[in-house]
This record gives C-alpha cells, sequence and structure tokens, in this order.
C-alpha cells in the first residue's frame, strides 16, 4: 500500500517518515492538501480519522490522519503553516465529517479555514473572547 | 429559513432524561425533521491541554476519566500510542489481561446500551433485565480491578495488577451464568414484535454515510462495513485467540442492537480464552520503561462504540507530553445524524440518535406545534392506529416461532 500511495502521489510528497510499516507521516505542501486528500480519501478508500493541531516554536502544524483498515495502515498527512497567518483550505467538500473538527481547530488553535461553511464556535461559548486560543501553549490552563 | 413554519424543538442542554449535557436543535416541519444541529462543549474539560502538564504515568489515570462507561479504552489507546512512540513490545501475559479488561467493558458497555434503548422506547423490562445482568459484570471487575468502575489497570509497557489464579474459575463460572442471561435477553429482544416495528427500517445509514462522517464501531458494522481495529491493526491479545467481527447489512437501528447483542457473545468468547491462556501460569505483567524519547506515536483501541485515537507527541526532554490529541467514537458517529435523522418523524429521530449510542434521550420532552394544515400531524388515535398495523405486519413477518436471533448466532 505504501508503494501505491507513494506511486500515485510522486512529487506531492515532501518527506516520507515510516514509523514503521503501520504508521507513515507524509508531508506534504498546503497547496497539494485538496488533491492528496481527493486521492486518498476517494480513489484509495482510505477512512478519515481526525485532524491533529499542533503548536510548535515557529510554526503550526496540521496533521491528517488517514486509515487504510484492510492493511492496519495509519497515513498522517502533515503541513507546516505560517506562524503569524495561519490558514488551510477546508476540506468539507470532499469529508462532510471533517466539519466539526476544523471547527474545533479553529477555535483552539487559531487557524483559520478557508472555505468552512459554518466556521462559528463549537465546543466554547459564543461569546468566547476574540484572539484567545485556549491551546496555544502560551495560554496558561486558567485560561490567562 | 425559508418559512417561518418551521419549529425548532430543543433536546438538551440540561434535559431530565439526558445523562450528560448535549443540545440538539431539531428543525421540525410538522412531524418530518428537516435539518439537525448539534451543538456541544457543555462537558468540555480541556483534558488535551491539561495532559500537557501531566507525567506520563499520570495521563493514563486522566484520560481514564474521560467517560465512566468506557473507562479503560482510553488508557488501552494512550498506552498504545505511547508504545508506538517508543517502540516496545508488552509481555504476553499483560497482552491478556489487556483484552480481558477491554471486553469485559465491551459486555457491561453494550448490556448498558440495550437497556436503555429499551428505556427509551418505553419497554422497561428490558432495561431492567439488561442493567441486572450487568451487575455481575461489575462484580467481576470488582474481583479483578478492585474498583466496579475506573479500573486503573493500565500502565505504559504493561498492566499495573494480576489476575490472581484462585480467580480465574470464579470469573469463568460467573461468565457461563452471565453467558445464559444474555442469550435469554438477545432472543427476548430481538424475537419482540413491538421493537421490530419500532427499529426495523428506521435511521438507515448506507455505506456512503458511514464513509463521508468517518463513522466507526457498531454503527459502521451494522451498515455492512466491515471495520474493526482489534482485527485489522491487532494490540493487546486479539490476534492470539479465535473471535469473528459481526457485521449486519440494513444499518437501521434495529441492526445497530443486533451487532451489539451478538458482539457480546465474541466478546465472551474472547475472555474465556485469555483466561485459559493465563490460567496456572507464570510471566511477566508489565515491562520497565524508564525514558519516552523524541517523537510521536498513535495507538487506537475499538473501544464498545467504535475507534478511540490517541496521538502523543514527546521531545524527549520533559516529562510531559507536548501534544496529545484524542478523539473518542462519537466525535464522528454523533454528526451521522445529518444523513440518519432528517426526513424522519420526531417520535423516531429519538431512538435514532440514541442508536450511535451517546446515551441519550428525549421523547417525553417534545411538543409540537404547527400551524401548517397541509403536514400531516398525527393524533393520538392515529398514531396507535399505525402501531397496531405495523406490529400485526412484522407479527406475520417473523412468525409464530421467532428464531431470526439464532439464525445471526
Amino acid at each position: 500500500m505504501i508503494e501505491k500511495i507513494k506511486e500515485r502521489l510522486k512529487d506531492k510528497i515532501k518527506e516520507i517518515k515510516i514509523h514503521n510499516e503501520r504508521r507513515v507521516y507524509l508531508t506534504i505542501d498546503r497547496k497539494d492538501l485538496r488533491d492528496v486528500v481527493n486521492i486518498i480519501f476517494n480513489e484509495l478508500g482510505a477512512r478519515y480519522q481526525i485532524v491533529t493541531g499542533i503548536e510548535n516554536f515557529d510554526n503550526f502544524e496540521l496533521l491528517y490522519h488517514f486509515s487504510f483498515d484492510k492493511q492496519g495502515l495509519i497515513i498522517s498527512l502533515r503541513i507546516f503553516l505560517d506562524k503569524e497567518k495561519p490558514e488551510i483550505e477546508s476540506l468539507t467538500s470532499i469529508i462532510p465529517g471533517v466539519s466539526y473538527i476544523e471547527r474545533e481547530v479553529w477555535e483552539l488553535l487559531g487557524i483559520n479555514f478557508i472555505g468552512h461553511p459554518n466556521l462559528k464556535h463549537f465546543l466554547l461559548r459564543e461569546d468566547w473572547e476574540e484572539g484567545l486560543y485556549p491551546l496555544r501553549k502560551g495560554v496558561k490552563t486558567d485560561g490567562k | 429559513m425559508a418559512n417561518n413554519k418551521k419549529v425548532i424543538v430543543p433536546i438538551g442542554p440540561y434535559h431530565p432524561l439526558l445523562e450528560e449535557p448535549e443540545y440538539f436543535q431539531l428543525y421540525c416541519d410538522g412531524e418530518e425533521v428537516v435539518d439537525v444541529e448539534w451543538i456541544a462543549g457543555y462537558n468540555h474539560r480541556g483534558i488535551e491541554k491539561l495532559s500537557e502538564s501531566k507525567h506520563y504515568d499520570q495521563v493514563t489515570f486522566l484520560v481514564e476519566r474521560i467517560c465512566g462507561i468506557c473507562s479503560t479504552s482510553h488508557p488501552i489507546a494512550y498506552c498504545n500510542a505511547v508504545e508506538d512512540l517508543c517502540g516496545i513490545e508488552i509481555p504476553e501475559r499483560a497482552k491478556y489481561i489487556r483484552s480481558v479488561i477491554g471486553e469485559l467493558e465491551r459486555l457491561h458497555s453494550h448490556l448498558l446500551w440495550v437497556g436503555l434503548a429499551g428505556h427509551f422506547l418505553g419497554y422497561n423490562t428490558v432495561f431492567m433485565w439488561a442493567w441486572k445482568y450487568r451487575e455481575p459484570i461489575l462484580d467481576m471487575f470488582e474481583m479483578i480491578t478492585g474498583n466496579r468502575n475506573h479500573y486503573a489497570m493500565l500502565r505504559i509497557g504493561g498492566v499495573r495488577r494480576d489476575i490472581e489464579d484462585e480467580d480465574v474459575p470464579i470469573l469463568k463460572k460467573t461468565l457461563s451464568e452471565v453467558k445464559g442471561k444474555i442469550e435469554m435477553l438477545t432472543e427476548a429482544v430481538l424475537d419482540d414484535p413491538v421493537l421490530a416495528a419500532r427499529l426495523k427500517g428506521v435511521g438507515i445509514l448506507k455505506k456512503e454515510d458511514i464513509k463521508n462522517y468517518g463513522a466507526i464501531g457498531p454503527v459502521a458494522r451494522a451498515s455492512g462495513v466491515d471495520i474493526d481495529v482489534r482485527r485489522d491493526d491487532p494490540y493487546a491479545a486479539y490476534n492470539l485467540v479465535e473471535w469473528k467481527v459481526i457485521t449486519t447489512e440494513n444499518g437501521d437501528v434495529f441492526d445497530k442492537a443486533v451487532v451489539r447483542l451478538l458482539e457480546c457473545f465474541e466478546s465472551i468468547k474472547i475472555i474465556e480464552q485469555c483466561l485459559d491462556a493465563i490460567y496456572h501460569k507464570k510471566g511477566e505483567i508489565w515491562k520497565e520503561v524508564r525514558e519516552i524519547p523524541e517523537g510521536e506515536g498513535i495507538g487506537h483501541h475499538e473501544a464498545p462504540r467504535g475507534e478511540v485515537f490517541h496521538y502523543v507527541r514527546s521531545d524527549g526532554n520533559t516529562t510531559s507530553p507536548v501534544r496529545h490529541k484524542i478523539r473518542a467514537p462519537s466525535y464522528v458517529n454523533i454528526p451521522t445524524f445529518k444523513a440518519s435523522c432528517i426526513g424522519e418523524t420526531i417520535s423516531d429521530v429519538c431512538i435514532i440518535l440514541a442508536g450511535v449510542d451517546p446515551c441519550y434521550c428525549c421523547t417525553e420532552r417534545i411538543a409540537v406545534y404547527d400551524n401548517d394544515k397541509k403536514k400531516k400531524n398525527y393524533s393520538f388515535k392515529d398514531i396507535v392506529k399505525k402501531s397496531i398495523e405495523k406490529t400485526k405486519k412484522i407479527k406475520e413477518e417473523i412468525g409464530k416461532e421467532g428464531k431470526l436471533w439464532k439464525g445471526l448466532l
């Protein structure tokens, strides 16, 4: 399966990290995300699992986890985003189920999803302070 | 809203019959539900953030407290993730013990759901039965772990407590008694014409809905999607014992009940084999893990409701995870409401919502007001008449001697 994905995605893969035969991480470019997800989700039939958002020292990182259940393989697509203005295209038109997690990543980490039809608060109150993203490293657990 | 005739029926956030705070808005046109809005966050405790300030060993206890019902699913997935990060293999005895705990939990959780589903439908006998027969399973938990809930059995590298040899015969005896009771319950539930009338053909999820929303667990398996983490990406002792994945084809609420009930028997099979494997044998139950190196790991576990997913990242310097992402199964199962509830009547939506097992009910609190005379509004008499007709029809289909469930085993 890994070979098949490699062959299908070719130069869209910037870096490949094979942690073991069941956990593979592919670094891709932001602009290729929709194409790559189309191939993995629609053509190769992977199951969408979840999106993980991470704040690093000098950038943001998104991991889109997909599972190939027959092979027991989890493919994670890694994308680095600009620290100053983190934004990325929404995947809601390809995978309807991704809508809630995009809202969650947006409100907790402040990553903007371009083209999301309903980008409003999901877990936090509607009157939550603008610009306060609780999952960022600078925010303490008491909310300050 | 296209016209002001649509009525919003709120369910939650704090509802007398809801065990958990959750809020659904049903947009209704007559009896028909045209849209559903899910508003969450009433139970948001910031576990992912908290985890970043706890020691790796403390996180095991923290994630155990995410949910009371599937309290050991999160620690199993978390330990799988950290063990994936470190690249360690746990001792065989620990594998068997993990499977025993995981499957006992599935048993009690599925019985809990069957009871609640019966209660939501106004069939309280099922509720009483299921919860009564769930009790010996909690006693087994107490015997093995010392707790009826929050078992604290998991640790990175293995398990905390051993299953003593003298307990094994008692556990096996209790299990065989429970098995007989569950057989009786299964027969009663699956051959009941009233339950079939309420559940068959209701809230159907098609295969593409499952794919689009990423739904998992019994919800996916009831729609014929053959996925199960225990078999697909084996961990613990699931590849060391004989069992099979239960799937059905129709995708309605009835099939979800069938899948859950039949899974109970598979769980009993797994537990029995695991107990046999550790009886009168010695072995390590955990392996010491002194350092968590830099890296990232993914672990998942087939919880009673579906796959629990944990992602852990370590920087190698600190004793806490740098990032810990948790995805519980209901997060992807609940949004399937969009596919299963729209177009159904309000009275059916309650059990459809409950069908994915978010532990949830509403029937009593719904009142419908509608001035649009074109839309159908059933009177009490109409509803009684309709239900009698449907029950009669299904009774004929099943036949006098209901042997449906035996064919499924």
